[in-house]
C-alpha cells in the first residue's frame, strides 16, 4: 500500500537525521577537546591556581624526575631550549623553570607553543599555574626571550611513576590575530 | 502472469524513447540499469588503475610510471571502486529489485532517484579530471589524512567537492530506499516477510544517513584548514591531525558494511535458491545485520591502533572488534545451515556465491588478526592489510555483485545468459582472485608496506606472482562483459520463475517484467515464499 503521508514523513525525519549527522561531525571536535581534557590526553595537562598554592602537602620523601625537551616544527627558523635538562622534584611542591627561545633569522616572526606530556597516564598530575604554550609569542629579528612555566606534580601522582617529560614544540602561528586558548 | 516476448512494444507500457527515456527517467527499473552499467564502466576504469599498480610493482625498481603517478592510481582506484564501482551497484540492484520484491510500483521518490543517479557522473567527471590538470591527481591516499591530503595541489578542492558530491548523491539513494520500503510494501508484506537483501539495504541505507554527512563535515573542514584558516587539524593552531582520523574513521567504519551489507543480502537470497530449501535462521539473519551495523559505530579506532592511543581504548577497540565477529559467525553459520542437506545444483550465481562465503570468510580471519592490537603494530600499513580488504571487498562485495547479476540477469532481459562462459568466467575469476591477494598475505607478514611503487628484492617473487593474477583477474573480467552484452542481445527465452527455487513476487512477474508492474499491489502471503 502506497502510503503519501507516510513517505514525506519518512523523508523529513531523514532529512533531518541527514542534518544532524553533519552537525555531529563538527560536534567531535569539541567533544574530542573535553574528551581529552578530561582523560589528558594529546598534552593535555591539569592545571592549578597560584591562590591553591599554598594549601598544598609537600611529600618530600618522594622525589620524581621531570625531563625537558623542546622542539621546533620545519618551517620555524627559531631555536628552543630548556634552560635545565631536567629536574628532581618533590610532588606538592611548586617550581619554575625557564626555557630560552631565539629567533634566528631577520624578521620578525609570530610563533605558538604546543605541549605534551610523557607517559599520557601522568598528564593530568602534572599542574601548571603558568605556561607560555597556546599563545602567540612575537619575537623580533635575533631577538632572545626568555619563557617560564609554574608547575607542581600532585602528590597523588601513581606509585609507578618515577619519570616524566613535558616537551614543548614551537610551530609558526598561522595567522597573527589568531589567538587559540 | 502472461509472458511477453517484446513487453516494450505493449499498449499500456508508455515510456519516452531515446536519450530522454534515460536523462529524465523516474521508472526505477531504468534507474537501477543506469546504476549498473555505471558501476560496470567504473569498475573497468578502476581495475585499469589496478593494472597500472601491479605493473610497476611487478619487479622491483621504478619501471613504468614516476612515483607521484603511481601515489594517484592507489589513491584514485580505491575512490573509483568504493564510491564508483561497489557502492552504485548495490544502490543499483536496490532500485531495479526493491519495488518489485515488496510489490511497490516505483521508488518513493522517483524525481529524487533520477538525481541522485545524475549526480554521480559529475562527480567522477572533477574526481577523474584531476588526472589531467597540472600537479595531477589526489595522491594522499583514500582516507585523505591531514596533514598530507594537505599538500596536494589543485586537485585538492576537486577531491573535495567530489566527496561531498557523492555524499549527497547516496544519502539521497539512501532516503529513497527507506521511504519505499516504509511506504510502500504490498498488502501481507509485513516487516519480518521481507526478503533479506531488501532488510539488508534498509540498514545499510541507515548507515549511509548516519555516515556520510560525517564525511562530508571532516572534509569540509580539510577544505577550510587549506584554505581559510581554521586549525581543525593543523597542530600549529592548536588543532589535531589525530582528529581527523577519528572522524574518518567513524565514517570509515560503517563505511565497510555499507559496502558489505548488500552483499549478505544477495548471498542470503541465492543461497535458498539454490539449495531449494528456506533461508535457516531468517530473523537471526535480520538480527546479526542489525546488530553489525550498530557496532560499527563503536569500533572506528581499530584502524587507528598506531596513533598512539591510550591502553584502555586500544583495549576498549580491541574487544569491540572481536565482538563483531559474533553476528558474522551468526551470518555464516546460516548460509551454510542452510545448504544444509539441500537439494543443491550449482550454477553460475550459486557458484560465486559459494566462493563469497569462503573467501569472505577468510577476509574475515584476517580482519579479526588485524583487530588485535598487539598483533596490529607489525600488520598496521602492510600488504596484510591490502589483502584482507581486498578479499571481503573483491572475493567478497564482488563476488556478490557478480552473483547477482548471473542470478536477475534472465529476470531483468528475459534471456538465459551463457551458462558455460558464465562458469569459464567464475573459476578463472576465483583462481586468479586468490593467485593475486593470497601472496600479498605473506608480503605483509614480511613487512612489505603498503602505497610504495618500489620495494626490496625479497618481496620480488611474491609480487610477481600477485601481479601475474592480477593481470589474468583482469583480463577474464572482459568475458563478464561479453556475457552481458549477448545476455542482453539474445539467447534462450527465460521464465518468469527462471530459477526452479526462486521464491518472491518479483519472480511471479513476466520475465523481463512490464515497464510499470504492481499497478495494482499484489497480495502477499506466506506461501509465496514457502518451499
Amino acid at each position: 500500500m502506497i502510503n503519501l503521508s507516510g513517505i514525506k514523513r519518512t523523508t523529513v525525519y531523514l532529512t533531518l537525521l541527514t542534518v544532524l549527522m553533519f552537525g555531529f561531525g563538527y560536534a567531535l571536535v569539541p567533544l574530542y577537546d573535553v574528551f581529552c581534557e578530561v582523560t589528558g590526553l594529546n598534552g593535555k595537562t591539569g592545571r592549578i591556581y597560584n591562590a591553591e598554592a599554598s594549601k598544598l602537602v609537600v611529600d618530600a620523601d618522594r622525589f620524581v624526575t621531570i625531563h625537558f625537551d623542546s622542539n621546533i616544527n620545519g618551517n620555524l627558523a627559531w631555536k628552543l631550549k630548556a634552560d635545565q635538562k631536567f629536574l628532581k622534584v618533590n610532588p606538592g611542591k611548586f617550581y619554575e623553570v625557564t626555557y630560552t627561545v631565539e629567533n634566528m633569522i631577520n624578521e620578525e616572526i609570530i610563533g605558538q607553543a604546543i605541549p605534551s606530556v610523557t607517559p599520557q597516564i601522568a598528564s593530568l598530575y602534572l599542574k601548571k599555574s603558568e605556561c607560555f604554550c597556546f599563545r602567540n609569542q612575537v619575537l623580533k629579528p635575533g631577538e632572545k626571550k626568555n619563557l617560564t612555566v609554574r608547575f607542581e606534580v600532585d602528590k597523588d601522582i601513581p606509585k609507578n611513576v618515577e619519570s616524566l617529560t613535558l616537551s614543548y614544540t614551537f610551530f609558526r602561528a598561522l595567522r597573527e590575530d589568531k589567538k587559540v586558548s | 502472469m502472461s509472458t511477453i516476448a517484446h513487453a516494450n512494444h505493449d499498449h499500456h507500457d508508455h515510456k519516452p524513447t531515446g536519450i530522454k527515456r534515460w536523462l529524465f527517467s523516474t521508472n526505477h527499473k531504468d534507474i537501477g540499469t543506469m546504476y549498473l552499467v555505471f558501476s560496470l564502466i567504473m569498475f573497468f576504469i578502476g581495475g585499469s588503475m589496478a593494472m597500472i599498480i601491479r605493473a610497476e610493482l611487478f619487479q622491483p625498481g621504478l619501471q613504468f610510471v614516476d612515483p607521484q603517478f603511481y601515489n594517484s592510481m592507489v589513491t584514485v582506484h580505491a575512490l573509483v571502486m568504493i564510491f564508483g564501482a561497489v557502492m552504485p551497484a548495490g544502490v543499483g540492484l536496490a532500485n531495479w529489485m526493491i519495488p518489485i520484491m515488496i510489490g511497490a510500483p516505483d521508488m518513493a521518490l522517483p524525481r529524487m532517484n533520477n538525481m541522485s543517479f545524475w549526480i554521480m557522473p559529475f562527480a567522477f567527471a572533477l574526481l577523474l579530471g584531476t588526472l589531467f590538470i597540472e600537479g595531477g591527481g589526489p595522491a594522499g591516499g583514500w582516507t585523505m589524512y591531514p596533514p598530507l591530503v594537505l599538500q596536494t595541489g589543485k586537485a585538492f578542492p576537486f577531491l573535495i567537492f567530489a566527496v561531498h558530491f557523492l555524499g549527497i548523491s547516496s544519502i539521497m539513494g539512501a532516503i529513497n530506499i527507506i521511504a519505499t520500503v516504509f511506504n510502500m510494501r504490498a498488502p501481507g508484506m509485513t516487516l519480518m516477510r521481507l526478503p533479506l537483501f531488501v532488510w539488508t539495504w534498509v540498514i545499510t541505507a541507515f548507515l549511509l544517513i548516519a555516515s556520510m554527512p560525517v564525511l562530508a563535515g571532516a572534509v569540509t573542514m580539510l577544505l577550510t584548514d587549506k584554505y581559510f584558516g581554521t586549525s581543525f587539524f593543523n597542530a600549529a593552531g592548536g588543532g589535531d591531525p589525530v582528529l581527523f582520523q577519528h572522524i574518518f574513521w567513524f565514517f570509515g567504519h560503517p563505511e565497510v558494511y555499507i559496502l558489505a551489507l548488500p552483499a549478505f543480502g544477495i548471498i542470503s537470497q541465492i543461497i535458498p535458491t539454490f539449495a531449494r530449501k528456506p533461508l535457516f535462521g531468517y530473523a537471526s539473519m535480520v538480527y546479526a545485520t542489525a546488530s553489525i551495523a550498530i557496532l560499527s559505530f563503536f569500533v572506528w579506532a581499530h584502524h587507528m591502533f598506531t596513533v598512539g592511543l591510550p591502553i584502555n581504548g586500544e583495549l576498549f577497540f580491541m574487544y569491540a572488534t572481536m565482538l563483531i565477529a559474533v553476528p558474522t559467525g551468526v551470518k555464516v553459520f546460516n548460509w551454510v545451515a542452510t545448504m544444509w542437506k539441500g537439494a543443491m545444483t550449482f550454477e553460475a550465481p550459486m557458484l560465486f556465491a559459494l566462493a563469497f562465503v569462503i573467501l569472505f570468510t577468510i577476509g574475515g580471519f584476517s580482519g579479526l588478526m588485524l583487530g588485535i592490537t598487539p598483533v596490529d603494530f607489525q600488520y598496521h600499513d602492510t600488504y596484510f592489510v591490502v589483502a584482507h580488504f581486498h578479499y571481503v571487498l573483491l572475493t567478497g562485495a564482488v563476488f556478490a555483485l557478480m552473483a547477482s547479476v548471473y542470478y536477475w540477469l534472465p529476470k531483468w532481459t528475459g534471456n538465459m545468459y551463457d551458462e558455460k562462459l558464465a562458469k569459464i568466467h567464475f573459476w578463472l575469476s576465483t583462481i586468479f582472485a586468490n593467485v593475486l591477494f593470497f601472496p600479498q598475505h605473506f608480503l605483509g607478514l614480511a613487512g612489505m608496506p603498503r602505497r610504495i611503487p618500489d620495494y626490496s628484492i625479497q618481496f620480488a617473487d611474491f609480487n610477481m606472482v600477485s601481479s601475474l593474477g592480477g593481470f589474468a583477474y583482469g583480463i577474464s573480467q572482459l568475458l563478464f562483459i561479453y556475457i552481458v552484452i549477448k545476455c542482453v542481445l539474445g539467447g534462450k527465452k527465460a521464465t518468469a520463475q527462471v530459477w526452479e527455487g526462486a521464491r518472491g513476487l518479483e519472480w511471479t512477474l513476466s520475465s523481463p517484467p512490464p515497464y510499470h508492474s504492481f499497478t495494482k499491489p499484489p497480495k502477499v502471503t506466506k506461501a509465496l515464499m514457502d518451499y
